[in-house]
């Protein structure tokens, strides 16, 4: 007397919850899609982010709408406004506390380049002391252009060699 | 309501090296630094000039003789009238007047920050620091001498610049300061954009 094999379909007790990928794909896929921000909210452009992260724009939307005011906690910094170079100082201890893996925003034209402030007391651009990602145009640049700022982090994200930086550490 | 004008000559009259200063709207004196701190002491106790509004200094330039003058605003909250004091700081390589922090606590922060623009000290400041640069920057922004873009100088934390390898930098300048005397320049013109481009708003476009 044999019994039939009556396992003719998926079985999710053996097979189920098991999905093959690329390490690479799925720790990027984690990174990418959870990118809290280290607001580094220094001048006007710190209002258009508050903006980027209210309902109308609604940066949540992107899985970067957890504002982390521990550097400890934080993915990317958004230098948002005019870095001072008294400031400086506190930025780069900020951004040297947050945990690799960390990404960088130069939010607007003062944190790009010192923007309008041709000055003794402003530095000329916040890549002076933080490697940058990415920049953002505008004085101060729309919620929009944050946004869009994030979505090509992402992708920047996407592409980055996650697992055999992990190995390799 | 302007303070009684009986008030600046009472002060002219108490005092010997008082004297008017040029002004267009309120009342104001010109008064020697050794006498500083009693004509603002009478001006509070007696003329009711009871609020600090603002210090502030004066670079007259180099090679100007005074070269620094510190000016003070009162006001009175009961006759709602301004009054100026002028101070002419009598050595230009080391100014100095007396501090008001005595009579007006809101001195504190006005002082402080003269002498981190200019560096007028004050003598009898119980905390004069800079306020708005960091301690131990070198320079005196404001001074006529110093350049708008600023003065290759070390940043405040050692170790951000062992591990930058940067520093604060003579800012570039591109084609600017944009600053003219009324009537010689059309601002329009001035602008970097404006070389950029063949027509404006005086220029018309060629060919429109």
């Amino acid at each position: 007397m044999v019994s039939a094999n009556t396992e003719l379909t998926y079985n999710s007790k053996i097979e189920g919850d098991v999905i093959v990928s690329r390490a690479d794909a799925v720790i990027n896929w984690i990174r990418s899609n959870s990118m809290w921000p280290m607001p580094m909210g220094l001048a006007c452009c710190a209002i258009e982010l508050m903006g980027s992260a209210a309902s109308r724009f609604d940066i949540a939307r992107f899985g970067a709408e957890v504002m982390r005011f521990s550097p400890k906690q934080a993915d990317v910094m958004i230098v948002a406004g005019t870095v001072t170079y008294k400031m400086s100082s506190a930025v780069r201890r900020i951004y040297d506390q947050m945990a690799e893996p960390k990404w960088v925003i130069a939010m607007g034209a003062c944190a790009s380049t010192g923007g309008m402030y041709r000055s003794y007391a402003v530095l000329q651009g916040v890549d002076r002391i933080l490697p940058v990602d990415v920049y953002i145009s505008g004085c101060p640049p729309r919620p929009e252009a944050l946004l869009d700022a994030l979505i090509k982090m992402q992708e920047k994200v996407k592409r980055e060699p996650s697992a055999s930086k992990l190995l390799s550490a | 309501m302007s303070p009684s004008p009986d008030a600046v000559a009472a002060l002219k009259g108490g005092w010997a090296g008082v004297t008017d200063r040029a002004s267009l709207d309120h009342p104001a004196l010109n008064v020697p630094a050794s006498d500083l701190i009693a004509v603002l002491r009478e001006l509070k106790a007696r003329h009711a000039f009871d609020m600090l509004a603002d210090v502030s200094g004066v670079d007259w330039g180099v090679g100007a003789k005074p070269r620094f003058t510190v000016v003070y605003h009162l006001y009175s909250t009961t006759d709602h009238g301004y009054f100026r004091v002028a101070v002419d700081c009598a050595d230009d390589a080391a100014p100095e007047v007396p501090s008001a922090t005595g009579l007006w606590p809101a001195a504190d922060w006005h002082e402080r920050e003269a002498y981190d623009m200019f560096g007028i000290r004050f003598s009898g400041h119980p905390d004069l620091r800079r306020i708005l640069m960091w301690d131990g920057y070198p320079h005196f922004p404001l001074r006529k001498d110093f350049p708008l873009a600023g003065i290759e100088t070390a940043l405040p934390d050692a170790e951000v610049v062992a591990e930058t390898k940067t520093n604060a930098i003579a800012a570039p300048m591109a084609g600017g300061p944009f600053v003219a005397e009324p009537g010689q320049i059309n601002m329009t013109e001035a602008e970097p954009r404006a070389k950029d481009e063949s027509w404006s708003e005086r220029r018309p476009k060629p060919g429109a």
